[in-house]
């Protein structure tokens, strides 16, 4: 396979090629990847990017670098690997890591690719996601030499500040955007109906009355009507693009913007499982696969150690990804699955558990995980009380008598509902679009579908402010605070708060 | 650094100067950054510029429980640390009320504070003035030292004689200088006017004047330092601290000296003169003198000394006088009352302030820095 020429040494290209032919062994298939040597400074750039060389000019992309640029000391960094999902994939490699370093940097970044590649959650991605950010770039900056910089700046604020509004599953069913457009028709039946008439005529043609007794039965017909839109619309970009009060380019920012929300929207719900099938494979590879040399083996560890590190009350998705994926194959290698297995009670019986003697069935199971599963299945899917035994994990509260966090228990099924809540929705609140023409004034009422978590209430004011900015018309969002059900206002001027029965 | 980015980050850091320009009353009063290495940036840690979303959190101020890992019993204290769940690595929006460590320029502090308050520039009081000499090297001589031959100089003259001459050829340009065509460089002496400024920061340090009070004057010459470093190439500072004796000190004893003695202020206005007539010509400096202090003089008598010293002596050599009362429990706050006595009609020289608290700080930065300055004479 030949790539275009980058500029890694004679001796790191001759790795890359290595570790890929070893990767693809293995099992693992991915794009052609390109690797690229680069220095902090510049890597600090490319992440606060996000991983792409190009975006529109934002000054958040300027707080990311100016954070970043400041954390390195030599030879720790905040930054570990970077690589984008595209075909070919790019990864870059730090100039000034070890050669063991950036043997760990390849065989996880190839891991990586895999699972861009092949992961269900990724299928509908862009892969040419590289041109397109760069398109998008383009296109907003010709429209801020049009617009304004400003102007167009603190637009962007705006529709940033829901860019988290979108659709989980609409990925998975195109027609649906078509269906979300198509209401419009129901809009544009409000516009009272009038034949076109010269000016001296109107009031013949049109005359008040006819046009009164047209105004009342249309009134009519809006108290009686559907709700628009017909269900809540959890895509609110998408229908901010549809039916606020948007001018043309106003309209362009958000659609890219909404697509860049969802190209990185998979990465957001399976960042454990991602992680996990990295680790595993990084590890794997270079302990097995392509050892490391006796004198690497000190470098190894001490960097992994740091990686995995699990402080007691954080838990590291880079750790218990690769465990679980571990305790996968160890469990279908000996046939630990399947009803009667989790039938048993007997803790011990569970560990001796042999069925199928002679298959390995491991690896193919988690080959299987990686293609199918996001976080929440995986979790809910895999994680056992033998695991949560086995990892030591607990669950801890705030204790307000001793104004400290406690461990609280050990339990279980109290652990997994726990990691189970927190992943709903892969952490985003559920907000819908309920009614676009909430009073019949044009108003917008959102939804919050509660959950045991609520929203955070001073940004979720500065939110709606946004929001109004582009409807246009006051806001409202049906949320839980406190415990309360309640509906939160914004009418342009002041902020209000309902009590809802 | 590419292009892109630095545009990206000039807008953020110019977000940044705005935030602190819009609260700057808040920012001083806080005095919520140190210095970096070289002096010339402070680094400050502001709240995170996030762009709000609907997003969960807790609005008691109290995290939310969690999962973790490790070994402890039921009821045992933990530690909690970030939430590692949400958000995307890639997309940049992090979560959580962690801080931004942003680097200031001095200067662009000074500018900041200078529009906020109006400042009039500081005026360099046509001293005779102090010239930094230079040589410049940009001159031609056609002998000197071989540290200083000028390369271009000489083949472009044996370039010359060789025409001349008439054995340049064009097929096969070769040039070989002689001693006659080598050049040198010649300096010249350059003379630039350099405007230089002497702040001499006096403070009382008896008894009365606890952290609090220090902790507001150490905040006041922080700015007062900035602005005037601002306007002159220059700066000198000289720190006097005094109970009834004046001592002449490096700026770390300055602000953290607690002496118990009564107090004197006529000891640090003497000292502060000495300075002047030993190592401060008037003529030659801008000086800023600011005294800081509660207020509470030994005597009566000792007041009119130093209204006499001021009169007579300070406020016609200096180009400012700035005098600040902060309040505490134990300081009569007296000699302020003295000098609106002494002084109903302020020379533009002159000026007093009372910060009560470091919220007052901004307008004592104004009132000592805004007005007119005398012109040259």
């Amino acid at each position: 396979m030949s790539f275009p020429k980058t500029n890694l040494t004679d001796r790191l290209q001759f790795l890359v090629e290595e570790i890929e032919a070893k990767a693809r062994e293995v099992g693992l298939d991915f794009f052609p990847t390109i690797f690229e040597l680069i220095d902090y400074d510049q890597l600090a750039e490319i992440a606060a990017y996000g991983g792409f060389p190009t975006r529109y000019p934002h000054w958040r992309f300027g707080m990311e670098y100016d954070q970043l640029s400041k954390t390195y000391t030599y030879g720790v960094s905040i930054i570990y690997e970077m690589v984008i999902n595209n075909d070919p994939c790019y990864a870059y490699l730090l100039r000034a890591n070890s050669e063991v370093m950036q043997k760990t940097v390849m065989a996880h970044v190839y891991a990586h690719c895999d699972f861009f590649k092949n992961n269900f959650w990724f299928s509908p991605t862009n892969r040419k996601m590289l041109d397109q950010m760069a398109n998008h770039a383009t296109r907003i900056r010709a429209i801020m030499d049009d617009v304004g910089e400003d102007i167009v700046e603190n637009f962007i604020d705006d529709v940033l500040s829901i860019e988290n509004l979108i659709d989980p599953y609409l990925p998975f069913q195109p027609k649906k955007s078509e269906a979300i457009k198509d209401q419009d028709s129901f809009r544009q039946e409000i516009q009272i109906a009038k034949l076109p008439a010269k000016k001296y005529m109107d009031s013949y043609i049109n005359p008040k009355e006819v046009e009164d007794q047209q105004r009342a039965a249309m009134e009519a017909k809006l108290q009686e009507r559907s709700p628009f839109p017909l269900e809540p619309e959890r895509d609110v970009l998408l229908f901010m693009m549809a039916h606020a009060p948007l001018t043309e380019w106003q309209r362009q920012i958000v659609g890219m913007l909404r697509d860049e929300a969802y190209y990185f929207q998979p990465q957001g719900q399976t960042k454990i499982l991602n992680e996990g099938w990295a680790t595993f494979w990084h590890s794997k590879i270079m302990t097995e696969v392509y050892p490391l040399e006796d004198s690497e083996i000190v470098d190894y560890c001490d960097h992994q150690s740091s990686i995995l590190f699990s402080s007691p009350t954080n838990l590291n998705p880079y750790k218990i990804g690769v465990e679980l994926l571990r305790d996968i194959e160890r469990r279908w290698d000996k046939g630990q699955f399947g009803k009667d297995y989790l039938d048993c009670d007997d803790p011990r019986e569970r560990e001796d558990w042999r069925q199928g003697s002679g298959q390995t069935r491991g690896r193919e199971k988690i080959f299987e995980v990686r293609k199918i599963h996001n976080d929440i299945t995986f979790l809910d899917a895999f994680l056992t009380e033998d695991f949560c035994h086995e990892h030591k994990l607990f669950l801890y509260d705030f204790n307000p008598h001793r104004n400290e966090y406690v461990l609280s228990s050990r339990n279980f099924n109290e652990i997994k509902q726990r990691l189970l809540d927190q992943l709903t929705n892969f952490g985003q609140p559920i907000i819908s679009v309920c009614d676009a023409n909430y009073l019949n004034r044009g108003e917008l009422l959102l939804k919050h579908e509660s959950t045991k978590m609520e929203l955070k209430k001073e940004t979720a004011e500065r939110v709606m402010q946004n929001v109004y900015k582009m409807w246009n018309r006051p806001v409202h969002i049906e949320t839980v605070f406190q415990k309360t059900k309640i509906r939160m206002s914004f009418d342009g001027q002041s902020h209000q708060q309902k009590k809802l029965s | 650094m590419a292009m892109r980015m630095e545009k990206d980050l000039n807008r953020f850091h110019k977000i940044i100067r705005g935030k602190i320009k819009d609260n700057l009353r808040e920012f001083i009063a806080k005095g919520d950054f140190s210095a970096k290495e070289g002096g010339k940036i402070v680094k400050v840690p502001l709240p995170r510029i996030e762009i709000p979303k609907f997003q969960y959190g807790s609005n008691d101020g109290q995290g939310g429980g969690g999962v973790g890992q490790g070994e402890g019993d039921v009821g045992q204290a933990v530690q909690p640390g970030d939430p590692a769940d949400g958000g995307d690595p890639a997309a940049s929006d992090k979560e959580g009320d962690h801080g931004l460590d942003v680097d200031v320029e001095l200067e662009e502090l000074a500018k900041i504070l200078g529009e906020t308050l109006e400042l009039p520039r500081l005026e360099n009081r046509g001293k005779k003035n102090i010239h930094a000499k230079s040589y410049k090297f940009s001159g031609i001589q056609n002998q000197g030292p071989e540290s200083l031959r000028n390369f271009r100089k000489t083949f472009k003259q044996a370039l010359k004689r060789s025409i001349s001459e008439g054995i340049y050829n064009e097929e096969d340009p070769i040039i070989i200088p002689i001693k006659d065509d080598k050049r040198y460089r010649s300096h010249t002496l350059m003379e630039t006017p350099m405007a230089q400024a002497v702040i001499i920061y006096m403070m009382d340090v008896s008894g009365s004047m606890g952290d609090a009070q220090k902790e507001i004057v150490r905040l006041t010459s922080f700015w007062l330092d900035t602005w005037i470093k601002s306007q002159y190439k220059g700066v000198e500072r000289k720190f006097i601290i005094h109970d009834a004796v004046a001592r002449d000190v490096d700026e770390k004893t300055f602000f953290h000296t607690r002496e118990s003695g009564g107090t004197l202020i006529s000891s640090a206005y003497k000292l502060a003169m000495k300075m002047i007539e030993e190592d401060y010509n008037p003529q030659e400096w801008n000086i800023y003198l600011f005294h800081f202090s509660d207020g509470d003089n030994w005597s009566g008598n000792d007041t009119t000394d130093c209204i006499e010293m001021l009169k007579n002596k300070m406020l016609p050599s200096c180009n400012l006088f700035g005098y600040g009362q902060v309040e505490s429990r134990y300081g009569s706050g007296q000699f302020l009352r003295d000098l609106e006595k002494a002084f109903p009609k302020m020379p533009e020289e002159f000026v007093t302030a009372q910060i009560k608290s470091k919220d007052q700080i901004l307008d004592c930065l104004g009132t000592f820095l805004g007005g007119k300055r005398k012109k040259a004479s």
